[in-house]
């Protein structure tokens, strides 16, 4: 559907975008993750034509962006950061306007505008100027204006940013409602968001694709990080001896208040050790308190590989993350 | 194109700008002709028209300070030029729907003339051919004003430097008289002109081996001519400058009774030019 082929941008003597190539395939939620300025914005501005890059292209449906840019516009929808509304205007005539822009048939323009309110329903606030409509509102007004032509790849930067929760969930559900007839791409720096809504995502840091997997693979990606969060009555000393003699731990972190000590340990080769751990304290006369298995979040994959240095290694990896799980613990060094 | 000239030409009039223009330019040329024809009994409106070319230096820059830089602030550039369609037709699109605004004021002075003629003498073929220059001349303006608004992001800066621009064009000629006749001050002339030129290649080549062979070569064909034909460079810069006056093919008009084509072929250049201007500095935003 859409190719990127080694995309740069430069501000100046900043580098935007890092040499960015990825592919995406039709009928799926994509989800580009990545903290502020990392690139996405920039990113989804040269895929839909908005902006140039300094180097590479990006190919739609074969189309190539630069050398047949009305084809390849066709094919995409797009709602920017700020909806690109005219507030002067009444939602419908807005409609109209755009859905002429976007060379949708004289003779359809108006059942189509009407089809596009239904689904995004705007019906009520057709003949309200936009500039009086709530933020929610030009949302939607903004999304109904990129799903008109009907398009086959909808872009959408950050739909959600400044909404109230109910909007929220709201424009989620309109998004999933459009990916059953488009392939859509979002952008989002907000985890939870990406990993409710997208089939795939894609961590974009400092203009670099770090990591692109379904999300269920990312939290798999350094789950040979497991660590074990235990919080026992007794000393530093004293745990630090008990768990020397369990064959498990790799690593320990330790913490000691007031007589309480909370311990961190990294667990080898995802073994089971709480059963152990569990009699060695006993025998010791030293209670477990609290005893959890943390599991690495999607939260965790993104802080990972948004503030590593070491991009380059995962980035290597990622097409094998399979192969990754099995080699989860040989990995922990790296991640 | 269509879409975009119709809602532009509709912005005009969701705003009270479309109708303070027109009726800012209908009143103050409406006081002329009250003056000059009714009063006076002057029977060219041409002569009332020239009255009202100081009014467009006011005008036209109201008209046109927010057709580029507004729909920048407000990122609504966004939804055009990611549009399947192409940038010359959004900038012709919002080019000829202002000059249809600024067409709404000359149909009504219009009738003028056959006012006019209706309380005795009149000379309609003169008065409707001032009316046409005077429509081509605002339609010039109008492109320079359009350019000036694809620069920047604010519309005060657009309106003001929109004003200072058509001001010295406004003022053209008298400005020519201060330019030297002899041939030394032409060649000085010649020579910052020339610099002026090549800095402005430099900085879109940035290739400084090719800038200063252009300024060696260019400062040694002004120099050598200034010494083997002195003839050639007394009077040059007036008169070169004088040729691209804009308002002297409605002077001669309305003065003269003299249609001047060539100053029509000039106007409808600079509008192409201009237009031109536009879109290269939108593209060249894109890439930057």
């Amino acid at each position: 559907m859409i190719e990127v082929r080694n995309l740069v941008k430069k501000y100046g003597s900043h580098l935007a975008v890092d040499h960015l190539s990825f592919v995406v395939e039709k009928g799926q939620i994509y989800g580009f993750l990545g903290p502020n300025g990392a690139g996405k914005s920039t990113t989804m501005n040269i895929m839909t034509g908005y902006l140039g890059a300094t180097e590479g292209e990006v190919l739609v449906n074969g189309h190539n962006m630069l050398k047949e840019p009305e084809e390849a516009k066709k094919r995409i929808g797009y709602l920017p950061e700020i909806p690109p509304l005219y507030t002067d205007m009444t939602v419908e005539e807005y409609l109209k306007f755009a859905a002429e822009l976007k060379k949708v048939k004289r003779a359809e323009i108006a059942s189509q505008v009407e089809q596009v309110m239904e689904r995004i329903k705007l019906t009520d606030v057709r003949h309200r100027l936009i500039r009086n409509l709530s933020k929610g509102y030009k949302q939607r007004v903004g999304l109904a204006q990129a799903v008109l032509g009907f398009p086959e790849i909808i872009i959408l930067d950050e739909p959600t940013v400044g909404l109230d929760p109910m909007q929220i969930i709201e424009i989620r559900q309109l998004i999933r409602e459009l990916a059953k007839e488009h392939t859509v791409i979002l952008s989002s720096h907000i985890l939870a968001e990406v990993r409710e809504v997208c089939d795939y995502v894609m961590i974009i840091s400092k203009g670099k694709l770090v990591a692109s997997d379904t999300p269920d693979h990312l939290e798999h990606l350094i789950e040979g990080e497991e660590t074990l969060e235990l919080e026992v009555k007794g000393s530093r000393r004293q745990a630090e001896s008990i768990l020397s003699g369990i064959s498990g731990v790799k690593e320990a972190k330790y913490e000691e208040q007031g007589g309480m000590t909370s311990i961190q340990i990294q667990v080898a080769d995802q073994q089971e050790i709480r059963e152990e751990l569990f009699y060695a304290f006993a025998e010791e006369k030293c209670p477990i308190y609290r005893m959890q298995i943390s599991k690495a979040t999607l939260e965790d994959v993104f802080l990972e590989l948004t503030q590593n240095e070491r991009e380059d290694i995962l980035k290597e990896e990622q097409p094998e993350t399979a192969k990754n799980r099995e080699e989860g613990a040989d990995h922990e060094g790296d991640l | 194109m269509r879409g975009i000239y119709k809602r532009e030409l509709k912005s005009y009039f969701y705003s009270m700008i479309g109708y303070v223009f027109i009726a800012f330019l209908v009143a103050f040329v409406g006081i002329y002709f009250m003056a000059y024809n009714l009063n006076m009994g002057y029977p060219y409106f041409s002569y009332t028209l020239s009255g009202g070319l100081f009014i467009l230096l006011l005008a036209i820059p109201i008209l046109t300070m927010k057709s580029f830089s507004e729909e920048r602030r407000s990122k609504t550039d966004q939804l055009l030029l990611t549009a399947p369609v192409t940038l010359g037709q959004i900038v012709w699109g919002k080019y000829l729907a202002m000059v249809t605004v600024f067409a709404i004021p000359n149909l009504i002075f219009c009738l003028f003339p056959l006012i006019i003629k209706a309380s005795g003498q009149a000379y309609l073929k003169v008065d409707y051919w001032a009316i046409l220059a005077y429509f081509l001349l605002g339609s010039t303006y109008i492109a320079v004003g359009m350019f000036l608004s694809s620069l920047t992001e604010s519309q005060i800066i657009s309106a003001i430097s929109t004003f200072g621009v058509l001001l010295v064009l406004y003022l053209w000629n008298g400005l020519l008289d201060f330019l030297p006749t002899n041939a030394g001050g032409n060649l000085a002339g010649v020579l910052l002109i020339w610099s002026l030129l090549v800095f402005a290649v430099y900085q879109m080549a940035k290739n400084w081996i090719l800038a200063a062979i252009l300024e060696v070569a260019g400062a040694a064909a002004g120099v050598a001519v200034y010494f083997l034909k002195p003839a050639w460079m007394e009077g040059l810069l007036p008169e070169v400058f004088g040729k691209l006056s804009l308002s002297n093919g409605f002077t001669s008009v309305v003065n003269d009774r003299l249609l001047d084509i060539s100053s029509l072929f000039l106007g409808v250049s600079v509008i192409a030019l201009f237009v031109f201007l536009t879109i290269q500095t939108i593209q060249r935003r894109r890439w930057s």
